[in-house]
């Protein structure tokens, strides 16, 4: 009898431990700030901040990128095999996979995303990489759990591209919002939050079997103000920071240094450029300045990017090297170094092209002293930094910049439509690993080529040299062959300096000690790409009313 | 006069000296980058410390002063003086004009006018000289701001027009022009002067918040505005007091223009 | 004739409102960055999408057509749909005006009264120190720009209607001290005074009747500056009101919320200074 309450006292006891460890490792809220309201809850069509941020936390897709690696893992589907042309891919899906709603998963549900992903009138950003030709895809089911694609031409990295494909359902009435992601959209306050509660029906499991994920529930406000959102943090209503700046995070590093934390460079550049456009609204003799190689390379020696770095962002930034960022571990050409400022070596440069000092005024072969504006947009503090920093360094080799700052929108009309600029200062955000998805910067003929978009024929021999190869490396199937062809668009990047590329800077977030299996990376979603994994030690008690 | 309009007096002066000889008073170029000491605090080489860039606060105050201290009063002075114009007539003239002044009003106070200041600012070419461009947008805040007193005039005209005094001087065959200059323009004055003196820190402030759309002072020269804007972050305002030094500066200049040249209508009337 | 009176006035009411809205209207289309896209910077996109991109703002571009469609629209109820927001006007209407006019209205309210009480005895006693005190405090918040108002206080937990209100009292009090003490320096007053009525009495019996139509003006304008300093408080401190939903319309150019809101603005103008007006004029006739 003894015996038997004794085994029974034990039972209870290791019970309520399980109980206790389960409990401390599975529910929690976790809440984040969103920069903007989200546009749109269309996963196909989510392509701005926000509703990308509520696309990777709804929605699951057949490979996965995973942002630690940088390399591509199953996800839906089990395994998957590219011709040899790149022109196909045959995928093995998972079995037993079920909707937030309870319909299974099959191939089907795949047709039909992809089908709704290659409508001509979707225009999405994640549709337009797969059509490297026009012409229909053909889709194969083979049976529920087999599925082949074929596309019209060789798609270069096809594999990775369908990281941003969500899979939707074709039979669940509401298959915008049945999804197969670790999260619902189960609440949204226009102007205030989005809710997302734990998908029940979610296929994941960890190592011990356990279903994933471990948070009940994510709730985005929704915060435009930097400064709000880290004084939130402190107060512990939030407990995730995804995009820190430099000044804040040197603000919360002294008073929570567990909190902070610096992944490396990121994959975000800051650049300028100078306006090629043929039939741009300015002067011809500036528009001969900045077609020059010379010209634009000594501009490029004369700026300080060390003091850039140092301080525009408080030393969390790293003088940029060329187009790609070094923390894109294959495709970065390993050969380029950040230019060193040597201003000696800039005016040797402009000399041998004509321009000569005149009393601290640097003038041109027919006496036009050197004065150009630069355009960047307003409300971005660094960026303005940026700007001036330029400005004084340029005034050491005689150049006169003026700094103009714009509202976005009249700034992309200026670099987009009327051509009406001289140089603009811009940071680009990269999402991608591949530099398939850049083929619309770097050709020539391409709407984003941003000195001198949209060209009938290429204008200069290092342009059509830079078209030759990038359309080499998007119909090579091989990884490394492609790899050569890239390298060299950097090295004539580099010697040709269209873009001067100014600094990469670090990727920096803030993460609250009580958010465990955190591992805040370079590549986006910084700290939550493993939201499953993610769970709280302590409840969120402390969370006062919103001002 | 009494100890603390001296005080007013003797502060406004010295601080126009030494905003006119800038030059002179300020230990360093406004532009002039010290980039071995972003942020630093105050010290014997730099009185308020300086700035991100490592710029030399107290003389980026002191030639920010200058621009804000010119033109902001300049505008307000045109404000006004539109204002007096617009709401005095269509008070005094009443009727129909009354009514289409009215409209006007209303209409200055509800429309966008943020697109006519992005549109010029989109007309001016971009290698436009910094005072120029923050010439212009005073000069557009002037002729824009005169609507939220416009109305208040046009009640005071009105109320004068009805009045006593103003029927029997009718009636003693004044003249209207006479009427409206000796009678009823000095009547408004107390109001006229509130418009003008609340416009000074208004435009100022106006010229900050337009920096966040490109127009306003371009760098790198200063304005109390851009400077002004530095205080949005708290946190950093407290553990760096010597921050507050130009918002303190500006509400004792305001304060002061106040206690000099407000006092006097007391006396006069 | 109030019924001949109201039915006119009325007409010209509409009559400034459809005008506002044009021109509120003309003034967003011919601002520079109207009918562009964020979306056109999207290196993923081809030619194709950023084009079909470009040509989805085209029947905007006509103004008086446009203008035309929404007034259509606007007969049946039908607001439009924002460009920015890809939602009906309307409802982001019914989401956000509540929340807005409630704060608006405690912070003009706050503020008209604190200012003019203030005002008071500046106007009736010319005590020095309370001068001076005014001034400093007036002039310290004059002073400060709205968006650090508003950061200010919603640092020490306050709400958006304390941050209208702060902006809202310096302008009143300045306005309402000057004309409280012109109305106070009437020669009859003087006389009330020297006569030995109490203050108390000649304040309401005399200066404030005096002072009454210029202060119904001044109530009038307050509600426009509560609404303009609105916007860039609800910007700055994250309050979902229309203020904050005006500030993201102007950065995007979205023309269908703009010309909404301007409407919006234009009515609750007019209609504030008209009973201001309507006020002022009755206390005028009285008196005579």
């Amino acid at each position: 009898m003894k015996s038997r309450i004794f085994i029974a006292l034990v039972l209870l006891a290791s019970c309520c431990f399980l109980v206790s460890r389960a409990a401390a490792q599975s529910g929690g809220e976790l809440r984040f700030s969103l920069k903007s309201e989200p546009k749109t809850f269309d996963p196909l069509l989510a392509d701005d901040d926000s509703s990308e941020t509520v696309r990777y936390l709804t929605s699951a897709s057949l490979i996965r990128l995973n942002r630690q690696t940088q390399m591509v893992q199953p996800e839906l589907a089990t395994s998957w095999k590219v011709s040899s042309n790149g022109q196909s891919i045959a995928f093995e899906l998972r079995k037993g996979v079920l909707f937030s709603d309870g319909t299974p998963f099959t191939a089907d549900d795949v047709a039909f995303t992809m089908r709704k992903l290659m409508d001509p009138n979707l225009h999405s950003p994640f549709a337009d990489p797969f059509r490297s030709a026009t012409g229909n895809i053909k889709i194969t089911v083979k049976n529920p759990a087999s599925i082949l694609l074929q596309f019209p031409a060789p798609v270069a990295d096809l594999e990775q591209l369908f990281d941003g494909v969500p899979m939707l359902s074709a039979k669940s009435p509401h298959s915008d919002t049945a999804g197969l992601g670790p999260f619902i959209v189960a609440e949204y306050k226009a102007g205030s939050y989005v809710l997302l509660k734990r998908n029940a029906n979610y296929w994941k499991r960890d190592a011990g079997g356990r279903p994933l994920p471990y948070l009940d529930s994510v709730r985005l406000d929704i915060q435009q103000n930097r400064d709000l959102e880290i004084l939130r943090f402190r107060r512990g209503e939030t407990q995730l920071i995804n995009t820190l700046e430099a000044d804040n995070y040197d603000r919360l590093a002294a008073d929570m240094p567990a909190a902070v934390h610096d992944a490396g460079p990121s994959f975000d550049t800051e650049q300028m450029w100078f306006n090629q456009v043929a039939s741009a609204p300015i002067p011809d003799y500036k528009k001969a300045w900045f077609r020059s190689q010379n010209f634009r390379r000594a501009v490029s020696q004369a700026i300080n990017r060390a003091d850039m770095c140092r301080i525009a962002f408080n030393g969390h930034a790293r003088p940029a090297a060329g187009l790609l960022s070094p923390a894109n571990h294959f495709w970065f050409n390993q050969n380029l170094h950040a230019e060193e400022i040597d201003v000696a070596g800039a005016l040797k440069r402009l000399a041998t092209d004509g321009f000569h000092l005149d009393k601290n005024v640097l003038r041109d072969r027919d006496g036009h002293a050197v004065e150009f504006s630069i355009i960047t947009n307003a409300g971005n503090k660094v960026r303005e930094r940026l700007a001036v920093l330029m400005q004084d360094d340029l005034s050491k080799i005689g150049i006169h910049l003026n700094v103009v700052t714009l509202d976005f929108p009249s700034l992309i009309e200026r670099i987009s439509h009327s051509f009406n600029y001289e140089a603009c200062l811009l940071g680009l955000v990269n999402v991608d690993l591949d530099p398939s998805t850049q083929m619309n910067v770097w050709l020539s003929s391409a709407d984003n080529h941003a000195w001198n978009p949209e060209q009938k024929s290429p204008a200069t021999p290092w342009e059509a040299e830079i078209d030759r190869l990038m359309r080499a490396q998007a119909s090579a199937t091989d990884n490394k062959k492609r790899k050569e062809y890239f390298d060299q668009v950097q090295q004539i990047v580099a010697d040709q300096a269209p873009f001067i590329y100014l600094v990469n800077k670090n990727a920096l977030s803030a993460i609250s000690p009580n958010v465990h299996n955190a591992a805040p990376v370079a590549l986006r979603p910084q700290t939550y790409w493993n939201i499953d994994s993610l769970y709280l030690t302590s409840t969120n008690t402390s969370a006062s009313a919103r001002p | 006069m009494n100890r603390v309009r001296r005080l007013a007096v003797i502060l406004l002066i010295a601080t126009f000296t030494a905003v006119l000889f800038a030059d002179f008073v300020a230990p360093a170029p406004y532009a002039k980058q010290f980039r071995e000491a972003p942020n630093a605090a105050p010290s014997g080489k730099h009185l308020l410390g300086t700035d991100d860039l490592g710029r030399d606060s107290f003389s980026r105050l002191l030639y920010g002063s200058r621009v804000s201290l010119l033109l902001a009063p300049a505008a307000a002075l045109l404000s006004t003086l539109i204002a007096a114009c617009i709401g005095g007539l269509a008070g005094y003239l009443g009727g129909r004009f009354e009514r289409l002044a009215l409209a006007a009003t209303d209409l200055s106070l509800s429309l966008p006018w943020l697109f006519l200041l992005l549109t010029v600012r989109a007309l001016l070419p971009l290698n436009v000289s910094p005072l120029a461009s923050v010439t212009i947008t005073f000069a557009l805040l002037g002729a824009l701001g005169w609507s939220s007193s416009g109305r208040i005039i046009c009640s005071g005209a009105r109320a004068i027009r009805q009045s006593d005094f103003v029927l029997q001087a009718q009636s003693l065959g004044i003249s209207p022009y006479r009427l409206l200059l000796r009678q009823i323009l000095p009547n408004l004055e107390p109001v006229l002067a509130a418009q003008f003196w609340t416009s000074i820190p208004i435009f100022i402030i106006a010229e900050a918040n337009l920096g966040i759309l490109g127009l306003g002072v371009a760098e790198p020269l200063p304005s109390w505005g851009n400077l002004l804007r530095g205080l949005e972050n708290w946190p950093e305002v407290k553990a760096s007091p010597w921050k507050l030094a130009p918002i303190l500066m500006l509400v004792a200049v305001v304060s002061c223009f106040q206690l000099v040249f407000q006092k006097r209508e007391e006396f006069a009337s | 004739m109030w019924l001949r009176y109201v039915p006119k006035h009325i007409f010209r009411l509409v009559l400034t409102v459809l005008l506002g809205g044009l021109l509120g209207a003309t003034l967003v289309r011919f601002a520079p960055g109207f009918g562009v896209d964020e979306r056109e910077l999207d290196s993923r996109l081809n030619s194709q999408s950023i084009e079909a991109i470009r040509q989805s703002h085209s029947s905007q571009h006509n103004v008086l057509g446009y203008y035309g469609v929404y007034l259509k629209g606007l007969l049946r109820g039908n607001l439009g749909v924002s460009t920015s927001l890809d939602r009906p006007v309307a409802q982001l209407f019914a989401e956000r005006l509540p929340a807005t006019l409630r704060s608006v209205a405690k912070g003009v309210t706050g503020g008209f009264l604190f200012g003019f009480l203030l005002a008071l005895p500046a106007a009736m006693f010319r005590w020095r120190a309370y001068d001076l005190l005014t001034a400093v405090l007036s002039g310290l918040f004059l002073c400060l720009p709205a968006a650090v108002l508003g950061l200010g206080i919603v640092y020490a937990g306050g709400a958006a209607s304390l941050a209208i209100a702060l902006v809202v009292f310096p302008r009143v009090f300045q306005y309402s001290r000057n004309i409280l003490a012109q109305a106070a320096e009437r020669p009859y007053v003087l006389a009330a005074h020297a006569r030995g009525l109490h203050p108390m009495r000649v304040l309401l019996r005399h200066v404030l009747p005096n002072a009454a139509p210029l202060l119904f003006a001044l109530a009038g304008i307050s509600v426009s500056m509560a609404f303009g300093a609105a916007i860039p408080i609800e910007a700055i401190c994250d309050y979902p009101g229309i203020g904050q939903l005006t500030w993201q319309a102007a950065l995007s150019r979205d023309l269908p919320l703009l010309v909404n809101v301007t409407l919006l603005i234009t009515i609750i103008t007019l209609a504030a200074n008209s009973a201001s007006d309507l006020f002022g004029k009755a206390f005028a006739r009285q008196r005579i």
